[in-house]
């Protein structure tokens, strides 16, 4: 069976990593925009980056036979800075009509703060101007509960229909409410944060497959690009139909990226 | 404390019987706790100990470990997490520790 994983920061790992995703049965991805591990010194940075995304990544990953499309934005993580992040945020546009960009992402908060809010808002209008998708960032640890409740309230002050935002990064204390809420909702499995396949599986067996999807978000830090294809092992070897294997990693990302216009897994 | 979401059911949801869980997955958990108990024993070993809030917060989540209850795991993710509702005035830093500095769960 064939699986998408969409979300993952293909950047930052290895064309080893394609073509063990290929091997696995990976046909699809998507790639948000997220902090590099270091805050970049200048707006051009950024778009060095985003020519990475939109024209570096899709060739290398199609060498594997992967399908590659992105997601723009300044992470929260360098939002603190409002005048920096809004130089940034003006050189989007120019990338939104390429025929790979998705939408808005991913966005969100870090640490909470006035200042990431603001610029997390200014985004949202960016989205709802351009009318395009959503892919939210929800904090880490002890931030996630209430950064998740922030986000959602922001993106309500909005006319962007909450079935066109994806929240990411849920977990047990919040993956109700994303639901309960009408957002999309990605766990991501991480060996020491986030959701492991074994938890996903469980919150997949007490909250159902609809608006849920399972991703690896794999990047420079202690993550796994294979975390897709690993749940979908974790939830056969419990005893679950295939249908709802291919419900949460392959129909359900389909279903949600499909709403961009733009997504194909050829 | 955050209320236990209602979405979540209470009928039997994971296809696997009892036993087999319990034969899949307790050696993994047995090695788990032990871990937690290394991880305190050490604790103790160390020179000077101090009070420290997530440690405090650890022991909380411990106890949550003996609850009859379903939702075992959403309530020790919210005692780790920060429960206030305004955004903070500025981020000093990027990073998370993993539990809040105060809490009152």
């Amino acid at each position: 069976m064939t699986y998408i994983d969409p979300h993952i920061h293909m950047v930052s790992r290895t064309t080893d990593d394609y073509e063990r995703m290929a091997l696995a049965g990976c046909v699809a991805i998507t790639e948000p925009a997220f902090w590099a591990g270091f805050d970049r010194s200048s707006p051009q940075g950024f778009f060095d980056y985003y020519r990475q995304l939109t024209d570096t990544e899709p060739k290398r990953a199609a060498q594997y036979g992967i399908n590659h499309h992105c997601w723009l934005c300044i992470n929260p993580k360098e939002a603190e800075d409002v005048g920096f992040a809004r130089e940034v945020i003006s050189i989007i546009p120019e990338f939104l009509d390429h025929p790979t960009v998705l939408g808005i992402g991913e966005i969100g908060l870090n640490k909470n703060s006035k200042n990431e809010l603001i610029i997390l808002e200014e985004q949202l209008a960016l989205a709802e101007k351009h009318n395009r998708l959503v892919l939210v960032h929800t904090p880490h640890l002890e931030d996630k509960l209430k950064g998740t409740m922030l986000i959602m309230d922001a993106v309500e002050n909005t006319s962007i229909n909450v079935d066109r935002v994806l929240i990411d990064h849920v977990e047990e204390h919040t993956v109700g409410a994303v639901l309960e809420r009408g957002f999309w909702a990605g766990m991501t499995l991480y060996p020491n944060s986030k959701c492991t396949p074994q938890r996903a599986a469980d919150i997949i067996e007490m909250y159902g497959t609809e608006r849920l999807w399972i991703n690896s978000a794999g990047d420079w830090g202690p993550s796994d690009p294979l975390a897709v294809p690993k749940c979908r092992h974790e939830l056969a070897s419990r005893g679950h139909h295939a249908e709802t294997i291919d419900t949460i990693s392959y129909k359900n990302p389909l279903d949600f990226l499909s709403k961009s216009g733009r997504f194909s897994v050829e | 404390m955050a209320k236990i979401n209602t979405l979540m059911p209470l009928k039997p949801t994971c296809p696997m019987t009892h036993k087999e869980t319990v034969d899949r997955y307790f050696l993994e958990h047995r090695a788990k706790l032990l871990d937690i108990a290394a991880f305190l024993d050490r604790l103790d070993r160390c020179e000077s100990i101090e009070q420290d809030y997530r440690i405090d917060s650890l022991h909380k989540c411990i106890n949550v470990l003996l609850e009859k209850n379903v939702g075992r795991t959403e309530k020790i993710l919210n005692i780790l997490s920060d429960h206030s509702k305004e955004p903070i005035n500025v981020a000093h830093e990027q990073g998370a520790s993993g539990a809040p500095k105060q809490t009152d769960l």
